[in-house]
C-alpha cells in the first residue's frame, strides 16, 4: 500500500493540526507529503512481526538508563504575575481569548 | 557573486588555559567578556550567529568571578568562560525565539536546568544563538531570523539545526556553546564547521527548559574547539534533575579526566553500511585517515554489521514528526508569544496564529506527524516506525558487545551551499542519514574533526559509544584529534 495523499487529505490533516493553509501552501504540502510518504514506504518491506514498539529508550533492556520519579509533593511554582505578563491578552488573573460561541 | 566568500575562522583558546589565567589574575573575566562582545559586534553581521545578547547578566557574572579570583578563592570549573546558548534553551528574562516568529515577544521567567548549571559553574552567558525553527532543519536556513553562514566559507551553510552554536565556536564568538540534537543537530553542524560536538546519552542531560521538538529523541549537548573542553562542558551540564523525569540518576564521572586515558587496545567497529552510495569520496578519505590514526594509537579496527541502517531515516522522520505535532500543539496564541491580529473567534485565532507564526518546514512536519498519527495510518506509519526503532537500537547493543566504539562519517558530504537543498525537503532529510541512528537508539557520540577536503572544508568523524559510555567516545575522539 503506497498512500497517495489527496488535497482533501491535506485539508483534513491541517484541520486536525489547527493550521490554516493558503491554496498555494496546500498544493506545495500535497507534493511534499507524497514525496516523503513514498520514501518512507520502504519500511513496509521490513518484516517487524513479533517486534514490539519502542516508544522510549528507557524501555530498552541493556541500556542502563533508569529514570526516577520525584516524590509527589507540592513545590513552589512560577509567580502568577510573571507568567500572566507574557500573555498576548490578559486581565491579570486570566488569559483572554476571542469569543468561543456565537449567539 | 564571485569573491564574496570570506573566512571568519578563529580558534578559541582552551578553556583550561583561560580558567588558569583567570584564577592567576593574568586575565580578568570582565575583560575577556568585553573582548568577546567586541568580536561579536564585528563578526556577527557577517555570520548572523547571535540573535540577542545577555550583556548585563554576563558582565555581572564576570565581575563576580573577578572578585573571587582577586580574593584567591577556589574557582568553579567554568569560571569566567564565555559561552553561548542555542535559542531553544530558555534563559530567564532573555527573549526566547526557537528561531520562530510564533514566540515573538516571549521572555521566559526561568532558566533551563543546563543554564542554571552553567551559571553555578561560573560560565559567562554571552547571548542566545540562531538555529533552525524549533530545531527542525539541517542547514540553519529554516530560521525565521535568517540563515547562519559557515565561518569557513560564508556561501555555505553551517549545518543544522544548531548551526549557530557550531559557527560560534568555529569563529571564536564563544569558547563553548550549548546546542540540542534530535536527529543530528549537534553532530552534523560540528562536522560542517570543523568543531567538536557531543550527543550525550538520552537521559544524561536534563531537558528542563529546552523547547521540545521530539521528546523521545531531544538531547542537550555542548560544542567546543577541542575534545577535552567539550568533555569539561558535559561534566558540568550532566546529571539527574527532578524537573526532567527522563533524566538518569547515573553518577556523572569527570569526563575530561576520562578523555585523558588513551585508547590502547580499544576495539573500534566500522559499519560498512555507513560507507556506501552517496558518501563523498573526500569525506571517506578523511574518515579513513582518522581510522588509520586510531590503529596507530593501538586500537583494533574491525568491521561490524548494522544492517537496518537504511531504515533509520524513514523511521526517524515518522517518530520525530509525530512527536513534534503533539509538542507544537501548545503554540496557540493564548499564553505567550504571537497572536494573530485578525481572529473572528477562538478557533480562527488558533489557526491564524499558527499559520502566520510557523514557517514552511515546521508546518510540513506538523502535517506529516499528524497524518502518521491519524486514524487509519497510525499502525502503518507511527507504530511501524517504533518497531523499526527497536530493531535499530538492539542491533547497536549487539554491536557494542563486540566493540567499545563505532566510527562513521558524521555526514555524507561537507558543508553544502546556501539554497542548494531548500527546494527539496527529502534531499535535506538525507543530510542526517548517518546521525539519526544514534538518536533513535539513545546512545551517545562525539563528532571530531578528522581532516579537510581539497577546498578546505572540514570533515567530521562520528564516534559512537553505548549508553552512558561518553568517556569511551571522548577517548577515541581525543586520539583522532591528536593525529590531526
Amino acid at each position: 500500500m503506497t498512500a497517495r495523499v489527496t488535497v482533501e487529505d491535506v485539508g483534513r490533516v491541517a484541520e486536525l493540526a489547527n493550521l490554516e493553509l493558503t491554496p498555494d501552501e496546500s498544493a506545495q504540502m500535497l507534493k511534499d507529503l507524497n514525496a516523503i510518504l513514498d520514501y518512507v514506504a520502504e519500511l513496509k518491506d521490513l518484516d517487524t512481526s513479533g517486534v514490539s514498539a519502542l516508544a522510549q529508550v528507557s524501555d530498552l533492556s541493556g541500556a542502563e538508563a533508569g529514570s526516577v520519579l520525584r516524590p509527589d509533593v507540592l513545590l513552589p511554582c512560577l509567580d502568577r504575575a510573571t507568567v500572566m505578563h507574557q500573555a498576548p491578552e490578559t486581565d491579570g488573573a486570566f488569559f483572554k481569548v476571542p469569543k468561543v460561541i456565537e449567539r | 557573486m564571485a569573491g564574496a566568500t570570506k573566512s571568519f575562522v578563529e580558534r578559541p583558546r582552551s578553556l583550561r588555559v583561560l580558567r588558569e589565567e583567570i584564577a592567576g589574575g593574568k586575565t580578568r573575566a570582565a575583560d575577556l567578556a568585553a573582548a568577546y562582545y567586541d568580536r561579536i559586534e564585528a563578526v556577527n553581521p557577517h555570520l548572523n550567529v547571535y540573535l540577542s545578547l545577555t550583556k548585563e547578566r554576563a558582565l555581572e557574572q564576570a565581575a563576580r568571578v573577578d572578585i573571587l579570583a582577586a580574593k584567591g578563592d577556589p574557582l568553579p570549573p567554568l569560571a569566567g568562560i564565555p559561552v553561548g546558548i542555542k535559542d531553544v534553551l530558555v534563559v530567564r528574562g532573555a527573549a526566547a525565539t526557537a528561531g520562530s516568529k510564533i514566540l515573538e515577544g516571549y521572555c521566559p521567567p526561568y532558566d533551563a536546568t543546563v543554564v542554571t548549571k552553567l551559571d553555578a559553574a561560573g560560565a559567562v552567558l554571552l547571548g542566545k544563538i540562531n538555529c533552525d525553527e524549533f530545531a527542525m532543519g539541517s542547514s540553519n536556513e529554516n530560521s525565521a531570523y535568517g540563515p547562519v553562514r559557515n565561518p569557513v566559507d560564508t556561501e555555505r551553510v553551517p549545518g543544522g539545526s544548531s548551526g549557530g552554536a557550531a559557527a560560534a565556536v568555529a569563529a571564536n564568538l564563544a569558547v563553548a556553546t550549548l546546542g540540542s540534537d534530535t536527529g543530528g543537530s549537534i553532530r552534523q553542524p560540528a562536522s560542517f564547521c570543523g568543531v567538536v560536538g557531543v550527543l550525550p546519552t538520552y537521559g544524561r542531560v536534563s531537558r528542563y527548559g529546552l523547547i521540545a521538538f521530539a521528546s523521545s529523541l531531544d538531547r542537550v549537548g555542548p560544542f567546543a574547539a577541542n575534545v577535552r573542553d567539550a568533555a569539561t562542558m558535559l561534566t558540568v551540564i550532566a546529571g539527574h534533575d527532578a524537573k526532567d523525569a527522563t533524566s538518569s540518576p547515573m553518577p556523572v564521572p569527570d569526563y575530561a579526566a576520562e578523555s585523558d586515558q588513551g585508547v590502547d587496545r580499544l576495539r573500534i567497529g566500522v559499519p560498512g553500511e555507513y560507507f556506501g552510495e552517496g558518501l563523498d569520496p573526500e569525506v571517506r578519505a578523511a574518515v579513513e585517515s582518522g581510522m588509520a590514526a586510531l590503529e596507530r594509537a593501538g586500537c583494533t579496527v574491525k568491521p561490524v554489521k548494522l544492517p537496518h541502517t537504511k531504515f533509520a531515516v524513514p523511521a526517524y522522520y515518522l517518530v520525530a514528526t509525530a512527536e513534534a505535532s503533539a509538542n507544537l500543539a501548545r503554540f496557540d496564541g493564548v499564553r505567550y508569544g504571537y497572536r494573530s491580529k485578525s481572529p473572528e473567534n477562538l478557533s480562527s485565532m488558533y489557526r491564524h496564529s499558527r499559520d502566520e507564526g510557523f514557517g514552511a518546514e515546521v508546518k510540513r512536519r506538523i502535517l506529516l506527524g499528524t497524518y502518521a498519527l491519524s486514524a487509519g495510518y497510525y499502525d502503518a506509519y507511527y507504530l511501524k516506525a517504533q518497531k523499526v526503532r527497536r530493531l535499530l537500537a538492539e542491533e547497536f547493543l549487539r554491536a557494542f558487545a563486540e566493540v567499545d566504539a563505532i566510527v562513521t562519517p558524521t555526514a555524507p558530504t561537507p558543508a553544502f551551499k546556501l539554497g542548494e537543498k531548500t527546494g527539496d525537503p527529502l534531499a535535506m532529510y538525507l543530510a542526517d542519514i548517518y546521525t539519526v541512528t544514534a538518536s533513535l537508539a539513545g546512545i551517545c557520540g562525539v563528532t571530531v574533526p578528522c581532516g579537510k577536503t581539497s577546498t578546505g572544508l572540514p570533515v567530521g568523524m562520528q564516534v559512537l559509544a553505548s549508553h552512558f559510555h561518553e568517556g569511551t567516545a571522548f577517548r577515541v575522539a581525543r586520539a583522532v584529534e591528536a593525529a590531526g
